[in-house]
């Protein structure tokens, strides 16, 4: 079994893939560092470079103040004395909340690229992994070696999530290491609000606290990597199930964006929810943004996408191993 | 003779349609054996289910003696192929592609990577890539990759197929040499009778998804053969022929009769001399698999 793994990820490799990933990302990052570069500079320009001091010691007050007043909720007072907590952390700490090191541009990066970027990315590794094969015609040599059928494809499916933990990983170190220029590589404790809950039309804080900045980047990897092995399943099945790497392409990135399309529409169309593409902004349950339809919970996203996968799963095998080879 | 391929009353179904009938032979160590029919005859849809990659919908295959169906990859492992064109990875150099292959099968050490190389006398180019290389260099390595296992039985489809002349007989010669001197058994498709003929012990003769016909080429040749009679005046040797041996007819200016033995011959031409028919020629033909072919299918044209 490793030594298919090996074939596998040899092909991938020497088919210039992974490195092509790597440099897209790396340009990505660096758009995105210098674009983000511009609107802190305007930011400041604004308000003065030495003026946030000030300016946040006036927030704590004004915050300081509402807990003060009378005819609040226990709740939202709750809420406030977080608000309050993490102000201070900023003071403290000599943090600039409008100007964030690297940690906070890595957070921002993965948040807008979990329900596109990254899911294309990988798209563009689990596209051909079995359709080129077919296309180029070599599926045929790989199915007459005296090894199961099952276990030829398992060593693709291995293969591609080697190749996915590759990419989020790079666009966690990259993103990291190239923003880091600019804003410097501090902030990994910078204390962060999370726990809020949606319902119906009301936000609800009773969850809320803080996080330091690693745990939450932690989470939000750890979602994106799921999502990304997702999408990564279901285009394998479309792999296995298409001799056209294109076509492959084309249905994914067809549904893909549709989803997000969708996710700004569909809020009246409730069973909506149950398709993959509305429900890959996993991070949105984390920071506390409004799902596109109402009763949608990390949980329930989290479910629907892993049931998908599964039939993905199941129907890529069994199609794999019974077929005729033409 | 050792019996390495047996095929039982296999068939195969898609859709409604029956596209193999029911073919049943067998293949002995150290054989040629060749397939022979026009395109849609159903060889190559009979080759990738001795392979594997096609589920037959009845019969069985034994590969050495193991079920195909039931013992995959122990039957598999006897044998080595190329279904169709010799596919392989363009991205990667010739020898990596052996590389990848090898990792597949159960122990193979570089040493036999090498000599596989050797064989097919690729030494000089196997570690360019495979993009870089003609269609014989693709069809060698293709061989290459079949001999890896040290297969029992070799199975190539149009083995010869897009090869230049020299290239043609450089594979027919090897082809010959590995069942001559490797004892193997070797399994060839070809629409091309004049392949078949130079290089098979065996042929079968496939037309729509049956075998019509497995004999030895020699056979087939021989019970095929004509004498043909140049002689004047045609009217009146055609009369002494008629009592001596079967007429077929007439051709040009030749009588034809069936294949006859010497002494038959001998007689007949006596008998003719007597008669003062002149005899300028008496010839024996082997007819070409062409004839043979539009004869056993009964003017079904190849290609």
């Amino acid at each position: 079994m490793i030594n298919l793994v090996y074939n596998e990820m040899l092909k991938i490799v020497r088919k210039k893939r992974l490195f092509i990933i790597a440099a897209i990302v790396a340009v990505l990052v660096s758009l995105f560092t210098y674009a983000q570069f511009k609107q802190v500079e305007t930011i400041r320009e604004r308000i003065g470079t030495t003026d946030w001091r000030t300016q946040l010691q006036q927030q704590i007050i004004d915050t300081q103040n509402r807990l003060n007043s009378t005819g609040i909720s226990e709740e939202w007072k709750k809420f406030l004395k977080i608000r309050l907590q993490q102000q201070q952390y900023y003071l403290d700490n000599d943090i600039n909340p409008m100007a964030p090191g690297a940690p906070t541009f890595m957070r921002m990066f993965i948040e807008n690229s979990i329900e596109l970027f990254l899911p294309l990315l990988v798209m563009v590794i689990a596209a051909d992994l079995v359709s080129s094969e077919a296309s180029g015609g070599t599926i045929k040599l790989l199915l007459t070696r005296p090894v199961k059928r099952w276990k030829i494809l398992m060593s693709k499916y291995i293969a591609m999530i080697l190749s996915t933990s590759f990419i989020v990983f790079s666009v966690a170190v990259l993103s990291y290491a190239i923003s880091g220029i600019v804003f410097g590589y501090g902030g990994w404790n910078l204390p962060l609000l999370t726990g809020f809950s949606i319902q119906g039309e009301e936000l609800n804080t009773t969850g809320v606290h803080l996080i330091p900045q690693w745990k939450y980047l932690l989470i939000e990897f750890g979602l994106a990597f799921f999502v990304s092995l997702v999408v990564g399943t279901l285009t394998f099945m479309l792999s296995v199930l298409l001799r056209s790497t294109a076509a492959v392409m084309g249905i994914m990135l067809a549904a893909l964006i549709s989803g997000a399309i969708l996710s700004s529409m569909v809020s009246s169309w409730e069973s909506a929810k149950y398709l993959f593409m509305v429900n890959l902004r996993l991070t949105s349950y984390v920071s506390g943004m409004a799902p596109p339809i109402d009763g949608m919970t990390l949980s329930f996203s989290m479910t629907v996408l892993a049931i998908w996968a599964l039939v993905a799963l199941i129907i890529s095998f069994y199609v794999f191993t019974k077929r005729d080879v033409y | 003779m050792e019996e390495t391929l047996v095929v039982q009353n296999v068939k195969k179904t898609i859709g409604k349609k029956e596209i193999i009938k029911g073919l049943s032979f067998s293949l002995k160590k150290g054989e040629v054996f060749g397939f022979l029919g026009p395109n849609g005859a159903g060889k190559t849809t009979t080759i990738r289910m001795l392979v594997g990659l096609i589920k037959p919908t009845s019969g069985k295959i034994f590969v050495c003696g193991y079920d195909l169906q039931k013992q995959f990859t122990k039957a598999i492992q006897h044998i080595g192929c190329i279904v169709e064109n010799p596919e392989l990875y363009p991205y990667l150099s010739g020898w990596e592609n052996l590389e990848h292959f090898a990792r597949m099968l159960p122990s193979i050490s570089t040493t036999r990577i090498q000599e596989v190389v050797e064989l097919v006398g690729l030494q000089n180019r196997i570690h360019d890539l495979v993009r870089t290389y003609s269609l014989g260099m693709r069809q060698r390595l293709g061989i290459a990759q079949a001999l890896l296992g040290k297969p029992t039985v070799l199975i190539l489809d149009e083995p010869t197929n897009g090869l230049d002349p020299v290239g043609i007989r450089e594979m027919r010669q090897f082809i010959r040499t590995l069942a001559e001197q490797e004892q193997l058994t070797v399994l060839v498709s070809s629409h091309l009778l004049s392949e078949i003929q130079l290089m098979c012990d065996r042929v079968a003769i496939m037309s729509k998804g049956e075998i019509i016909r497995i004999d030895t080429v020699e056979h087939l040749l021989k019970e095929q053969a004509r004498t043909y009679w140049n002689v004047h005046p045609i009217h009146i040797a055609k009369q002494i022929l008629k009592n001596e041996t079967t007429v077929l007819g007439e051709k040009d200016d030749f009588i034809v009769t069936v294949y006859e033995s010497n002494e038959v011959i001998a007689r007949c031409n006596a008998r003719l001399i007597e008669a003062g028919v002149s005899v300028s020629s008496i010839e024996r033909k082997l007819p070409t698999l062409e004839d043979l072919f539009i004869e056993l299918t009964g003017g079904e044209t190849i290609d």
